[in-house]
């Protein structure tokens, strides 16, 4: 009885945080950048390059590790980088202000990325290690729940140093997938475009994709709980 | 509804992709079902980390960010 109103208040904690994560999203994309890149742009095109190195300032970290994402390795980022930057300087009269500008940068350097991955045709070469193997086709009777372990920063800086390693694990179209929903936050139509393929492809890649990395991030905590139950004794 | 459909749909659910009558069923079995439960938490958790992968975005290194600008100076300024 005690474990079914647990389990309730669990679920309930869960059902209200994710309504509240809604709200703030919607809350802060109201209220954030449309104005302050949008006016960037704007006096761009009226031929203020200052302000063009402001938008550089701006977003060269969100570009330059998407790239590290992709590609994995720091020249061909850089390169991304750089190119990513001079077509956005040059088609910037073409940027209508339908999505964030960060996400249409992104999406210049996610076909700058394609095309570098199907020129050097190493698409699946990237990965740091042992691809990871994606089942998914069961649930297993017995879950490890582990996610309100306890964190702190040092734990949260490994624990994101690890994410990038999984990442990295993935196929290469389940990855970008992933990166672009999860990491970036387009909209499943906005991967599409991007990508060229159906929604219904995104979906089905995303959940893939998401469930290996629930895997890789069981076996994590898993290893992370043994080592912290040793060091205490 | 079984634990196998909650697998199967469990990331259209989180990106609230379902009609409310499947969520429905979906939140009705995970009351009762402990191990999907723990999946739909673990699940949740990986996004959210994830997500929290690209609010938390380090520096450019230095000299990558000095090798942008000059690049960008010689091919868009000198070049007008």
């Amino acid at each position: 009885m005690f474990m079914y109103h647990y389990m309730q208040n669990r679920f309930l904690a869960f059902s209200i945080s994710k309504m509240e994560d809604a709200e703030k999203e919607t809350y802060s994309k109201e209220q954030k950048a449309p104005d302050k890149d949008g006016l960037l742009v704007k006096q761009v095109l009226e031929g203020d390059y200052g302000a063009f190195e402001q938008l550089v300032k701006r977003h060269q970290s969100r570009v330059f590790y998407h790239a590290m994402r992709f590609l994995n390795r720091q020249e061909d980022a850089e390169d991304i980088l750089q190119d990513t930057f001079l077509r956005a300087f040059k088609g910037l009269g073409s940027f209508r202000g339908d999505s964030s500008f960060l996400t249409w940068l992104l999406k210049i350097a996610t076909n700058n990325c394609l095309m570098k991955l199907r020129k050097s045709k190493k698409m699946d070469i990237v990965s740091l290690d042992k691809p990871v193997e994606i089942d998914g086709s069961e649930l297993p009777r017995e879950i490890e729940d582990w996610s309100n372990n306890p964190s702190d920063q040092r734990l949260e800086d490994e624990t994101r140093e690890f994410l990038n390693k999984a990442m990295a694990r993935l196929p290469e179209d389940k990855r970008m997938v992933l990166v672009l929903k999860d990491v970036e936050g387009f909209t499943n139509l906005e991967i599409s475009e991007t990508l060229g393929m159906s929604v219904a492809a995104v979906k089905s890649r995303l959940h893939r994709a998401r469930l290996a990395m629930r895997d890789l991030l069981s076996h994590y905590f898993e290893e992370r709980e043994v080592n912290y139950k040793r060091n205490i004794q | 509804m079984k634990c196998a459909d909650i697998l199967e749909k469990i990331s259209d659910y989180l990106d609230k992709e379902l009609d409310p009558s499947i969520c429905k069923e979906i939140e009705n079995h995970v009351q009762d079902c402990e191990p999907c439960i723990a999946f739909l938490n673990t699940m949740r958790k990986t996004v959210e980390l994830f997500n929290d992968v690209g609010k938390r975005e380090t520096e450019i290194p230095g000299p990558v960010s000095d090798k942008l600008m000059n690049f960008l100076k010689q091919n868009v300024i000198e070049k007008k």
